[in-house]
């Protein structure tokens, strides 16, 4: 290699850097802008210096109450959830190197949703059981298609194929218990199938929040082998990852991370489909996306929880939004990979 | 060719006799059997629920119209909700069973499809910008949702080199599916009257069952099985392949073209009164196939008779599963069907399922 050529590389390898320094810079100045929305716009709009000061414990009378047990939850909940859904998307789309292959079609979230209901419907049971409950019905899932599509002959199809089926029976579960839930029950009945923010409490945050305080840490230390993995099975093996362990604590790590996240939200649409390509359209190559494409969930999720609060007459849903955003480009994802003769 | 047809060697003759008696000796058998399935998943649709009748009051029910004791009541008012399950069935199991075999694919199923989701969002459109409520409106509504979802699906699943792939046809309804049901959302949100008449709907159900609605699903029924009747011949042909199906004289476009009509519209009638009850073609259609060979023109009336009798058997469970109240049938069939689409999925590659 001559020296022209190392200079190549490295100049760039600096322009990736430089855009993906910017790329997330960008991200994070929109997070934090469209938090601010949040916690101003709604049925009285306050100004921004009355709602930082409110945040610091000064009681003003008439916006202490909105922004600090009204908003808030719902603003952290957003973030938090949004962050969550974002990341551990974009590790399952990189880790079976298909954007497919995501929580929402492979069946994770309905596990947890379905987890969930029955805590909610039946039991009765209060935020920590569900948490619980919901890690498991997740991570079941999870074991239970991998021991379905395991075997000889592994493909991506037959794992979506799976996960279909194994969502025909969880949903049909969910809208049972629904049925017999009970009438008042009806509105947040919708939020196990699309997902919403609607009447988040604090109370909810902390199992989310510690989740992600531990796992994403721990996802984005693994993500340069991540990036390994991505050149395949045995490329990886000869760069010295340790394959196997890599697999299951990035798996496992997702699952939790989603299953706790839709414990609180419910199965936002699309969220975790819709942010890991987007991040890396807008990142480029070269740099993991695995933190650009948890901002820009923290982003769908909070541009699409203002949008469905404030742009119609009726207030709807996130997951409402997100879903008529997100199945369309899904539409249009297969009706190029059609055309390719990827499928 | 005339010497080498009268040299066929005289050990292959018996063989050849032995093969024509022995597919009418099999039809015989399992008709006998599917209709004593028939009748004993009727007898017992009529008989068990949330309160038990006895041997007596069945008989009185159905045969002594003088007698008016409390159990003999009871069954006949069940005998509406069994003879529409009996039809939804026969409707969804054909109508599997022309999808499957138009696009030459095992996985094929109105609710896999997403085709009862465009049902949906028609009718929820209907019930709240349109201000419908009456079963035929419902049918209408339900059928034109029906006809351009299987339109737009089949459109995206073939487009490609290789045609419609189950996956890409299962991948284009789970995409369609999910598009639409954010829609039908979206519709209901505002309005609550329409949540709550359509939260009964959506799970799918044949305690909708009465005379009325017998009578308005029946002319689609019929329709449809006349269509799958005629175009069965033709679709044998076209399992051979394009091709040799064109070689044989058959039209392929049209003989498509009219039987997926076909499969739209008895999923969509069916679909329509008793909201979105999965699976049925695809269960009925694959047992029959597995008990009769793939001669669609066996394949047909069977899938007809096994559906009416999966569906009726799955009321029946539910309703015993849900006692006092009852568990709905579109959840009873998705745990039985669900199944079986997993294990198509393990047992075969997919690029060559």
């Amino acid at each position: 290699m001559t020296h022209d050529t190392i200079t190549l590389i490295k100049v760039g390898r600096r322009k990736r850097q430089r855009r993906w320094l910017i790329v997330t810079g960008l991200l994070t100045i929109m997070t934090l802008a469209l938090s601010m929305m949040m916690l101003m716009l709604g049925n009285t709009i306050h100004p921004v210096g009355e709602v930082i000061r409110a945040l610091f414990g000064e009681s003003i009378e008439g916006v202490s109450f909105t922004v600090t047990t009204l908003r808030l939850p719902r603003m952290l909940a957003a973030i938090l959830v949004g962050f969550a859904f974002g990341i551990a998307g974009d590790v399952f789309q990189t880790m079976l190197r298909n954007p497919l292959a995501n929580p929402n079609v492979l069946g994770v979230t309905t596990g947890a949703s379905m987890a969930a209901v029955f805590c909610i419907v039946i039991l009765g049971a209060n935020n920590s059981v569900i948490s619980t409950a919901s890690i498991i019905g997740g991570l079941a899932t999870v074991i239970v298609m991998y021991v379905l599509s395991r075997g000889k002959s592994f493909s991506i199809g037959k794992l979506i194929l799976i996960g279909i089926g194994i969502q025909a029976m969880l949903n049909a579960a969910i809208s049972y218990m629904m049925l017999i839930s009970a009438e008042q029950d009806i509105p947040s009945v919708l939020r196990w199938l699309n997902g919403s923010l609607n009447g988040v409490t604090m109370s909810a945050i902390p199992p989310i929040a510690i989740a992600v305080a531990i796992l994403v840490p721990l996802i984005l230390l693994f993500s340069r082998s991540l990036s390994m993995l991505e050149l395949g099975e045995q490329m990886a093996t000869t760069l010295g990852v340790r394959t196997d362990l890599t697999r299951v604590i990035l798996i496992l790590g997702s699952v939790a991370m989603i299953s706790i996240a839709t414990s609180i939200t419910g199965p936002i649409a699309f969220i975790s489909f819709l942010a890991g390509p987007i991040a890396k359209r807008l990142a480029g190559p070269g740099f993991s996306s695995l933190l650009p494409a948890g901002l820009v969930g923290i982003v769908l999720v909070l541009a699409s929880d203002l949008v469905g609060q404030f742009a119609f007459a009726t207030r709807y849903p996130v997951g409402v939004i997100t879903g008529i955003i997100g199945a369309p480009y899904l539409i249009y994802l297969l009706i190029r990979m059609n055309q390719k003769g990827e499928l | 060719m005339v010497t080498q047809l009268t040299r066929r060697p005289s050990s292959a003759l018996p063989l050849i006799r032995k093969q024509k008696t022995h597919v009418p000796a099999l039809l015989i058998r399992w008709s006998l059997i599917f209709s004593i399935l028939l009748v004993l998943s009727s007898a017992a649709s009529l008989a068990f629920g949330s309160r038990m009748v006895g041997m007596d009051g069945l008989v009185d029910g159905l045969f002594n119209p003088s007698v008016e004791t409390y159990e003999a009541n009871i069954v006949r008012k069940r005998i509406a909700r069994t003879v529409f399950a009996l039809l939804c069935g026969a409707a969804l199991g054909v109508s599997g069973a022309l999808m499957q075999s138009v696009t030459r694919n095992p996985i094929a199923d109105p609710s896999i499809l997403g085709v009862n989701t465009g049902a949906s969002l028609f009718i929820v459109s209907g019930i709240a910008y349109f201000n419908i409520s009456s079963a035929a409106s419902y049918m209408w509504f339900a059928l034109a949702g029906a006809i351009i979802t299987a339109v737009f699906v089949f459109g995206i699943g073939s487009l490609g080199k290789n045609g419609a792939t189950p996956l890409k046809l299962v991948l284009a309804g789970a995409a369609t599916s999910a598009a639409l049901s954010s829609l039908v959302t979206a519709v209901m949100i505002p309005r609550s009257h329409v949540m709550d008449q359509f939260r009964f709907w959506q799970v799918g159900s044949v305690g909708s069952g009465s005379w009325d609605n017998i009578v308005l699903f029946s002319p689609f029924l019929l329709f449809g099985i006349i269509i799958a009747v005629i175009c069965s011949a033709a679709l044998n042909a076209m399992a051979l392949g394009d091709e040799a199906a064109k070689g044989l004289g058959v039209r392929t476009g049209l003989i498509r073209l009219v039987s997926s009509l076909g499969a739209v519209i008895l999923c969509g009638a069916a679909t329509a009164l008793a909201g979105p009850i999965g699976f049925i073609g695809l269960l009925s259609t694959h047992l029959v196939r597995l008990i009769l060979g793939p001669d669609l023109r066996m394949v047909i009336p069977g899938a007809a008779l096994l559906g009416g009798v999966i569906l009726t058997a799955s009321d029946v469970i539910g309703r015993i599963l849900g006692s006092p109240g009852e568990l709905e049938v579109g959840v009873v069939t998705a745990f039985v069907g669900a199944p079986l689409l997993i294990a198509l999925a393990i047992r075969s590659k997919v690029g060559s399922l």
